[in-house]
């Protein structure tokens, strides 16, 4: 069988088509046993898994504690609000100190841009990245293109709109890496001060129209606005965001087509989309989240596979 | 696959079944089944993955056609999670899909592979078996039986064929529908 071309899931930028592929088809056997009455497979009951969180967060945390126990891992969660974090540790010494304790992988969410390719460079665990600031979210992008290769029978040449705020979203990225390697046409839409200069370099179309760029697409994903992230005001307020921005069931129900909408979570309902579009028969939310399992038990199955 | 590369395939190896030996010997196991299971009404046969796979098919199509019960349950058991030898190989070990659509609980089950060797399969597939359920009985069908190379206390109650041969050896089922033809072939090493 071919593996992955990486020791770790940093990004999706430092992995290649062939590794998301194996990735896909992992998870495609990983989606069988979670839907099994005993969803437990044996595989990693070696390996102890640190799930290191020094960001809030709760669909990830779960459910890459549900897929480790899935695979019979043992895991340490740590969360930095309870821990020495707050007493001035750094992370090289937070991490080593968890590594001498026999830790074989450590899963982290960080809130600083590449705190996961700095902890790769110093310790021998397998890391895999559970999002770092604004940089990258790869599982995520991997559950999302997965679900829409199930919805639609293949990613490559699908149209995806990637819709709100994308300046500070570290989904963004990792989806447009993803897409693109997959072969989908990507487009953002957000207003001008959500869409940083440089997404046009990465291969991707830039709107501003939101209408136009629901009509133009096939899949729609919505983002959050990260007001926790905005030390600045970047639009006049969440009402006139959502008068412009704000995707709604009427919205839907005047495109000529339909369209598969996708949400990574947590919903602001109200905001970026409303409560009827998203729980809309065209939403693939819940799906998402039950394949975000399958897809992580893949991750944690074939980096497991490298250790000697 | 093209004839030549077929006869590649086989270059080197020694014919230990074929043709109509190879039918003889599945429909002498199916009847040796019914002797002992009767028309299988309360029992499934389990195919394990992926070699086990063409196997179970045939033993599964031809006890459907000789009881006369056409709802005999029927499932292909993937091992690859459960397997002991996970990390040691050089590449992830590939699951193949898994395909059991029921429950075990206080059935007989027909566990179905092509070759038995060290027994670590049987192992895995054991373990994997619990977790549909506590059937009543568990007995183990294979084509060939390589008697003096097993790691474990696991023997099988069908044996097609019994191949004595050394550890370097290797034995190499091939199919009809997969490989062009049914034989049973032995190389001196892999």
């Amino acid at each position: 069988m071919k593996q992955l071309t990486t020791r770790h899931l940093i990004g999706i930028k430092n992995i290649t088509e062939d590794d998301i592929q194996l990735i896909f088809e992992t998870a495609d056997n990983f989606k069988e046993v979670i839907n099994r009455p005993i969803k437990k497979v044996p595989s990693l009951r070696d390996i102890t898994v640190a799930n290191l969180f020094f960001e809030s967060s709760t669909r990830t945390r779960v459910s890459f504690e549900l897929a480790e126990r899935r695979l019979s891992a043992d895991i340490v969660n740590f969360t930095a609000s309870s821990s020495s974090v707050s007493k001035g540790e750094t992370l090289l010494d937070t991490v080593n100190n968890i590594l001498a304790m026999k830790v074989d992988m450590v899963v982290m969410r960080h809130p600083a841009p590449g705190a996961c390719v700095f902890l790769s460079k110093h310790i021998p665990a397998n890391i895999i990245n559970a999002g770092d600031g604004t940089h990258e979210h790869p599982t995520q992008a991997l559950l999302d293109a997965y679900s829409i290769r199930e919805k639609l029978g293949d990613v490559a040449g699908k149209k995806v709109a990637i819709i709100g705020d994308i300046l500070h979203s570290r989904v963004a990225l990792s989806n447009v890496f993803c897409l693109l390697k997959l072969g989908a046409k990507v487009r953002v839409c957000g207003p001008p001060t959500l869409i940083p200069k440089y997404y046009a370099e990465l291969g991707v179309e830039v709107s501003h129209d939101v209408r136009d760029t629901l009509q133009w697409c096939d899949v729609a994903n919505i983002l959050r606005i990260q007001l926790e992230r905005q030390d600045i005001k970047y639009f006049p307020s969440l009402r006139e965001y959502h008068q412009y921005y704000g995707i709604s069931r009427e919205m839907l129900d005047g495109l000529d087509k339909e369209i598969v909408v996708m949400h990574p979570g947590p919903i602001n309902r109200g905001v970026e989309i409303t409560s009827d579009a998203a729980d809309s028969r065209q939403s693939i939310i819940l799906q998402q989240v039950e394949n975000g399992v399958a897809v992580r038990m893949a991750v944690l199955y074939l980096l497991a596979a490298q250790r000697g | 696959m093209t004839n030549d590369k077929l006869s590649m395939m086989t270059d080197g190896g020694k014919h230990l079944l074929a043709k109509e030996r190879f039918s003889l010997t599945i429909e002498r196991l199916c009847h040796q089944l019914m002797e002992d299971w009767g028309d299988f009404s309360d029992a499934c046969v389990v195919g394990i993955q992926p070699r086990g796979v063409p196997l179970s098919d045939r033993i599964h199509e031809r006890l459907q056609a000789l009881t006369g019960n056409t709802n005999i349950q029927y499932g292909r058991l993937d091992i690859t999670f459960y397997r002991d030898d996970f990390r040691m190989h050089e590449a992830p070990l590939a699951p193949h899909p898994n395909e059991m659509d029921f429950i075990v609980t206080n059935k007989k089950v027909l566990l179905v592979d092509d070759v038995l060797y060290t027994g670590r399969t049987i192992q895995a597939a054991l373990a994997a078996l619990q977790h549909y359920g506590r059937p009543q009985m568990i007995e183990l069908l294979v084509l060939v039986d390589r008697r003096f190379n097993r790691h474990l206390p696991i023997q099988a109650d069908y044996i097609g064929l019994v191949v004595d041969a050394l550890d370097e050896a290797y034995v190499k089922v091939h199919w009809k529908e997969i490989h062009g033809q049914d034989e049973v072939l032995l190389f001196d090493k892999k």
